[in-house]
């Protein structure tokens, strides 16, 4: 089923998508002009292709659909995700995945600001965002749980893969970034660690899943390029305070 | 450190010839203060870990015990009051921030009790509620600037969401976590009787509660633990918490002690773990980007519900409050700062914020100068304790109040200020099963019930006083109310008249 986005004012369009959403199908969007919040609240059986500019605060609380953007995405996407899959063939912008409970994000490209914040996991839903190139400062900001990736792709001499400050405050998940950071502006609340065996079983899937849905040749990526991060404590503020 | 230990905030007096070594007191009192000592055959107590919560007072089947704040002063000195050095002394021993719950209790004005009703005598006379009716429902949303009609009477506008409630009040966010099961029960049992909305505060919603969705209000908040489109659809009304008038500006931890398997699944984080919610959420840095959210849980629940906004009273609460009109919002609460919580830094809490009378009545006028008081519902909190402050704040210009310390007083808080503790001993803040059974929600929800009940009443019997037989009537009329005691300026932010006037 296809749809042509154009000029139509968001609440209209989604509105479209969900009515069609109702039975199990592919739609197909095109001219896609940065209209928001598409695939809100989409349940699993649907399979979005977006073709253009995917707007602010698509995929918030998808619950299980699977939407693939044939272009860039802007601010907010898969915010408060529960469920589902969002491929993106090229960068986005800021704050994406906000505490995404589970789902997968793949981004071929590169990431702004504040990605993946308050990423949490929950029994079996553990989310997963991979950034194919660079992730913006701040990355995994107050992050609970989940697994972000950054593959730092393409970088040139003298760029680093995450951004400053990345996992302040982090107190679940694990982040996996390739190549060198800047230790003195990474997070207080995290430590680098060794790969285990699931660390590199789950990292070789990623740079599978990565070169399925985007055709990349990533025979070059090292297993041994990657260092993990994980926060020190479960409760980075346990011993704040005292009752008074 | 000597200098805190022997340093109890109150005294245990036991009179031994009342006292028949029952142990009930031992049993009840979660924070361990009562025991028997087997040699002596008697009951003994560690007054340091007493907390003034009255359990054993309460439960004492001979009336054998008493609590009273120890009388061991400090030398007298108006500035170094003595709770101002024993605070000293525990940062100093704990390098720590001082945690606290409640409401701020320090001695600030209170204007609730500076503004005086007004009443009808001889013309325009007083109506009696018990043979005349009186509407006491009011209904919150965006209300339409004209209202279009066909030929034959039948409205033609398209009506914006909007949710009614039978009283103007509804109980406050307080989260699965911060509160028992037992008690979120009983508030929700409530307020599906009243016919008035409960709040679930950020703490997501256990799926046995859903049945309750037509009088709950479902809070996203920074940390949106629980947040997702099943949640956003369970309820009437969804509310975007900004701040709290508690703890303006700052997030909230849910310590990991709390976070027990059915809090841990309510909130869909794992057992044990801190549940921390940011200072500000990250995807608002702006009025847009609220707007963004507030649209985000419109799409998601089909336009079908109203969005509130949540903020902490603050100096400039009234250009907030307008941007947060334009940016969508159809409810704006404005919590003051002596609104209750189940942790806050105590600094935070006592000194940032301001009265929620004098942010009402400046928000009003604001919104009202502005043309688009219309546009949103204004929802009031931060220590609304008796009838004649919900009164108040409708002439003041509000549609609604939040309830949330005198709702837990109704259900048997004590205040003793220790709910970030978990050891509450009357079965509200904690989440340990031996403690959360001593909550009876039938009880609970029935003096829920009954307080709002009698405010129903005592609501009816002022309106009715003043001429008035309709709420609606009653909201942003000032003249209504006259200030004692008070300054010109306050009376001008007030927008009411000094008594005598």
């Amino acid at each position: 089923m296809d749809l042509i986005a154009g000029n139509t004012y968001y609440s209209i369009l989604n509105k479209q998508i969900k009515t069609l959403a109702e039975e199990p199908r592919e739609i197909t969007v095109r001219d896609v002009y940065g209209q928001r919040y598409i695939g809100c609240g989409l349940k699993s059986h649907t399979k979005l292709n977006i073709y253009g500019t995917l707007g602010n605060d698509s995929a918030c609380y998808m619950d299980g659909a699977t939407v693939e953007v044939f272009g860039n995405a802007q601010d907010g996407i898969a915010n408060t995700m529960n469920d589902g899959k969002l491929i993106v063939h090229g960068n986005c912008g800021d704050i994406m995945g906000y505490a995404m409970r589970g789902g997968e994000l793949f981004i071929q490209g590169y990431a702004g600001y504040r990605s993946g914040i308050h990423m949490k996991e929950y029994m079996d839903k553990i989310p997963k965002i991979v950034i194919g190139k660079k992730a913006g400062d701040f990355l995994g900001e107050y992050m609970a749980g989940g697994r972000i990736v950054v593959l730092g792709i393409g970088l040139r001499e003298g760029e680093y893969a995450a951004g400053k400050f990345f996992g302040t405050g982090m107190h679940g998940g694990r982040m996996y970034i390739r190549g060198p950071v800047r230790e003195a502006l990474m997070g207080r609340e995290i430590s680098a660690q060794p790969l285990d065996d699931d660390d590199k079983a789950f990292l070789t899937q990623v740079l599978k899943d990565y070169a399925s849905y985007f055709g990349t040749d990533v025979s070059g990526i090292k297993l041994s390029q990657f260092t993990k991060y994980a926060p020190k404590s479960k409760r980075p503020y346990g011993n704040m305070y005292v009752g008074n | 450190m000597s200098l805190q230990l022997g340093w109890p905030d109150y005294l245990v007096e036991r009179d031994e010839n009342k006292c028949i070594q029952c142990e009930v007191c031992a049993k009840q009192c979660a924070n361990e203060v009562h025991r028997l000592d087997p040699d002596t055959g008697k009951m003994v107590s560690d007054d340091s870990k007493c907390v003034d919560c009255h359990r054993c007072v309460a439960l004492c089947p001979t009336r054998a015990l008493k609590i009273r704040v120890n009388d061991l002063e400090f030398k007298p000195n108006a500035n170094w009051t003595s709770d101002a050095i024993k605070e000293i002394y525990k940062q100093a021993a704990t390098g720590s921030v001082l945690l606290t719950g409640m409401g701020n209790p320090k001695p600030y004005p209170i204007y609730w009790d500076k503004m005086l009703i007004n009443a009808s005598q001889v013309t325009n006379p007083s109506i009696d509620p018990l043979r005349e009716p009186m509407e006491t429902g009011v209904i919150l949303g965006r209300k339409p600037e004209k209202l279009e009609f066909d030929k034959r009477g039948r409205l033609l506008t398209k009506m914006p969401p909007q949710v009614k409630l039978l009283v103007p009040v509804m109980f406050s966010a307080m989260s699965f976590g911060s509160i028992s099961r037992n008690a979120h029960e009983a508030l929700a049992r409530a307020a599906t009787e009243l016919g008035i909305l409960y709040n679930t505060g950020e703490g997501g919603l256990a799926r046995e509660f859903y049945k309750y969705g037509p009088n709950t209000i479902v809070q996203v908040a920074s940390g949106r633990f629980g947040v997702h489109a099943d949640y956003l659809n369970a309820g009437a009304m969804l509310e975007i918490k900004i701040g709290q008038g508690a703890k303006p500006g700052i997030g909230g931890h849910l310590p990991g002690e709390k976070v027990g398997e059915q809090v841990s699944m309510a909130r869909m984080i794992p057992e044990g773990s801190d549940a921390i919610s940011p200072a500000p959420h990250h995807d608002i840095y702006s009025i847009e980007d609220l707007r963004q959210l507030i649209y985000s849980l419109k799409e998601a629940t089909n336009y079908t519900k109203p969005v509130s906004v949540k903020i902490a009273a603050v100096h400039n609460a009234p250009a907030i409050a307008s941007g947060i009109a334009r940016a969508g919002a159809d409810v704006i609460t404005i919590d003051g700062f002596r609104g209750g919580t189940g942790a806050a830094p105590q600094r935070v809490r006592d000194n940032v914020g301001i009265p929620i009378e004098l942010a009402l009545a400046s928000v009003d006028q604001r919104l009202r100068d502005e043309g688009i008081r219309n546009e949103v519902s204004l929802v009031v909190a931060g220590s609304v304790r008796n009838s004649a402050d919900i009164i108040k704040a409708i002439a003041l210009g509000a549609d609604a109040c939040y309830i949330g310390s005198s709702a837990l007083l109704a259900m048997g808080c004590h205040m003793c200020q220790n709910c970030y503790t978990g050891r509450c001993n009357w079965g509200i803040a904690t989440q340990r099963d031996d403690l959360v059974k001593r909550l009876n929600p039938d009880v609970a929800s029935q003096r829920l019930v009954n307080l709002v009940s009698a405010w129903k009443h005592e609501i009816e019997e002022m309106l009715g006083g003043m001429g008035i037989n309709a709420i609606e009537s009653l909201k942003g009329n000032r003249l209504m109310l006259r200030g004692v005691g008070l300054n010109q300026k306050e009376l001008d932010i007030l927008g009411i008249k000094h008594a005598g006037e």
